[in-house]
């Protein structure tokens, strides 16, 4: 009843075991078949049996996991504060025109290429070219909108703005894939699929350190989310400052999901549907307990996508962006119609 | 600055209203009220006459055109928002959004003022938050969620909050707008109890007319041509309510201490 972390005490040790249980599965599963004992050696370091093992679970499926891991909980979080903040159950980490700006950006790399006469195999088009080109169409259209933003004093009208701005930015790359090769298309349709993998460990730094700021700015805002929860004019009378918990709320969902989609590309559904099973699953409308448990919830759930993603034993990976809708959404109307109705 | 006055609440030649650049749109002028604390206060008036205006300008959520408000003795403009929210607390007419909050967190949010950066309830949070549901009858609803309350249940919640919030003076907007006969005299009584036995200053608008003569110290009567406060007797002694309604429907009838229809 009062300590409201203790009381859920349980379900987050579930939840912790699912996450290091489903995190370990993730790492065996792949296209080669390396034995779990063997999995564990290499990941602390230790002999293992062939050479190659150790590179693989080190250098490619390590790294992929933690991708998931950020990502699940970075765009879980970013979710979670768009769906308190414009008292929306729609409202996803995406509301804000990222991932519309962030395609943007991609498109003009990829589509808008031939425009200037460069080769699609130069070194533009490598993750970190990519990662730019997505940052900077992300970090333009959010500027755009949270200079409306802070024009605006409804919050609902900053909803509506960054709907259009996603508006803006799919009829322009529609014009931009009229006018591009098949190739092209084809890229840029790789890109928009999402991919946790080819992450170095230098990214996965960077992803690291950004998701990290992001927590630490939303630790700072967990007190007024919540007395928002009853309303701006309630909050305002109990000393909130409502503007500036809206502006740190932004910050820190642009951070995040700017970030993520700019390293795994826009990756759908997970920010929009793990705040509502989160929500389900523990019955509370309170931050304190709902930040943690959306993060460890939304990294078992991108693990879980991500090992259906590589199809196990076989040697093609499916595009992460399908998955997690397939999966994701048949979760939420199953829980709607045993539960009836989510409370905000 | 200070007043050297016993009053909480202490308005001098006040204008409330709208200014934007292109006009100023007043809707009442030279208002000076004087409250002394532990009073129940229900301020009166027809339907559109800017009852929620000046509730909002005492409050802060808008600024007053002119004149001085004083709360406590001190300017209302010198507050900063949380030394506000540890001296007025409000009960709203809007409707709560949809969360499943538990009673008990939504009593508890009204701590927010005086709690830490995350929010930690101490000891002495705890016994005020018990001592608010104590005061309110709802200590059984705790562990049920808001939604599931009745309207009179959550409006005795609601207050329930703003006593948690434990401040001097308590705003309420229409509380018994949504309740029934039964319900509305609860709550009034509630409201005057919490006055009378516990010092808070109250301030009602309602549409309540005839439980506000009944239970009210002081009354504010807002009507189209001017603003008077006073003592419940006074302003009836004086006839001021028939000022309220400028309507050949209503007429009020000074030895029954209520309006009555003319047939």
């Amino acid at each position: 009843m009062v300590n409201t972390i203790k009381s859920y005490k349980k379900t987050f040790s579930i939840l912790v075991i699912a996450l290091v249980v489903i995190g370990l599965l993730n790492i065996s599963l792949g296209s080669v078949h390396i034995p779990l004992k063997q999995i564990i050696t290499a990941l602390f370091n230790g002999e293992v049996e062939k050479e190659s093992w150790k590179a693989i679970v080190l250098n490619y499926r390590l790294p992929k996991a933690i991708t998931a891991i950020i990502v699940g909980s970075g765009l879980s979080i970013s979710g979670l504060l768009m769906q308190t903040l414009f008292r929306n159950p729609l409202a996803g980490p995406f509301v804000l025109g990222i991932s519309s700006g962030a395609s943007l950006g991609v498109a003009i790399l990829i589509l808008g290429a031939s425009f200037l006469g460069a080769n699609i195999t130069s070194y533009a088009f490598t993750n970190w070219g990519l990662a730019l080109a997505a940052s900077f169409g992300a970090f333009i259209v959010l500027s755009a909108v949270m200079l409306a933003a802070l024009k605006i004093r409804n919050t609902m009208s900053i909803l509506i703005i960054g709907l259009m701005f996603g508006s803006l930015t799919s009829a322009v790359i529609s014009i931009l894939a009229y006018f591009s090769t098949a190739n092209q298309l084809q890229q840029y349709m790789f890109w928009s699929f999402g991919s946790l993998g080819n992450l170095g460990w230098k990214e996965i730094t960077a992803l690291f350190i950004t998701f990290l700021i992001g927590i630490l700015l939303v630790t700072f805002i967990v007190k007024p989310l919540n007395s928002l929860l009853l309303g701006e004019n309630y909050a305002k009378s109990m000393g909130v400052n409502v503007k500036l918990t809206r502006n740190i709320t932004l910050i820190a969902t642009s951070l995040l999901t700017g970030v993520i989609t700019a390293f795994s590309g826009p990756i759908a559904f997970i920010g929009l549907a793990v705040p509502h099973i989160t929500k389900l699953l523990f019955n509370t409308s309170n931050h304190k307990t709902l930040i943690p448990a959306v993060a460890i919830s939304g990294a078992i759930i991108m693990l879980i996508c991500d090992s259906i993603a590589q199809l196990p034993t076989s040697e093609f990976t499916l595009p992460i962006n399908a998955i997690t809708s397939l999966f994701g959404a048949p979760i939420i109307i199953w829980l709607l119609v045993r539960k009836r109705k989510i409370y905000y | 600055m200070k007043q050297p006055n016993n009053y909480i609440i202490n308005t001098k030649n006040l204008s409330i209203g709208y200014a934007s650049k292109k006009q100023t749109k007043t809707i009442a002028a030279q208002l000076n009220i004087e409250l002394e604390v532990g009073k129940m206060v229900c301020l009166l008036g027809q339907n559109g006459i800017g009852k929620s205006t000046l509730l909002r300008t005492l409050t802060k959520v808008q600024p007053a055109l002119e004149g001085e408000i004083f709360i406590d003795k001190t300017k209302l403009e010198t507050f900063t928002n949380i030394a506000l929210a540890k001296t007025l607390s409000v009960v709203l007419t809007e409707r709560l959004p949809d969360s499943s909050l538990t009673v008990f967190e939504l009593v508890a949010l009204g701590r927010q003022p005086f709690t830490n950066w995350i929010g930690y309830l101490t000891n002495e949070d705890m016994e005020i938050i018990l001592d608010a549901f104590e005061k309110t009858n709802t200590k059984h609803l705790m562990n049920a969620k808001y939604y599931e309350l009745s309207d009179g249940q959550l409006q005795r919640v609601l207050i329930a909050r703003a006593l948690a919030q434990n401040t001097p003076i308590i705003v309420l907007d229409e509380p018994t707008a949504h309740l029934d006969l039964h319900h509305t005299i609860n709550t009034f009584s509630l409201l005057k109890k919490l006055a009378s036995e516990f010092n808070k200053t109250i301030i009602i608008s309602t549409h309540e007319i005839n439980l506000a003569l009944q239970l009210a110290d002081e009354l504010w009567l807002m009507s189209p041509s001017k603003f008077i406060s006073g003592t419940t007797s006074a302003l009836i002694e004086n006839n001021e309510l028939s000022a309220l309604f400028k309507s050949k429907h209503l007429t009020f009838n000074k030895k029954l201490k209520q309006f009555t229809i003319n047939q």
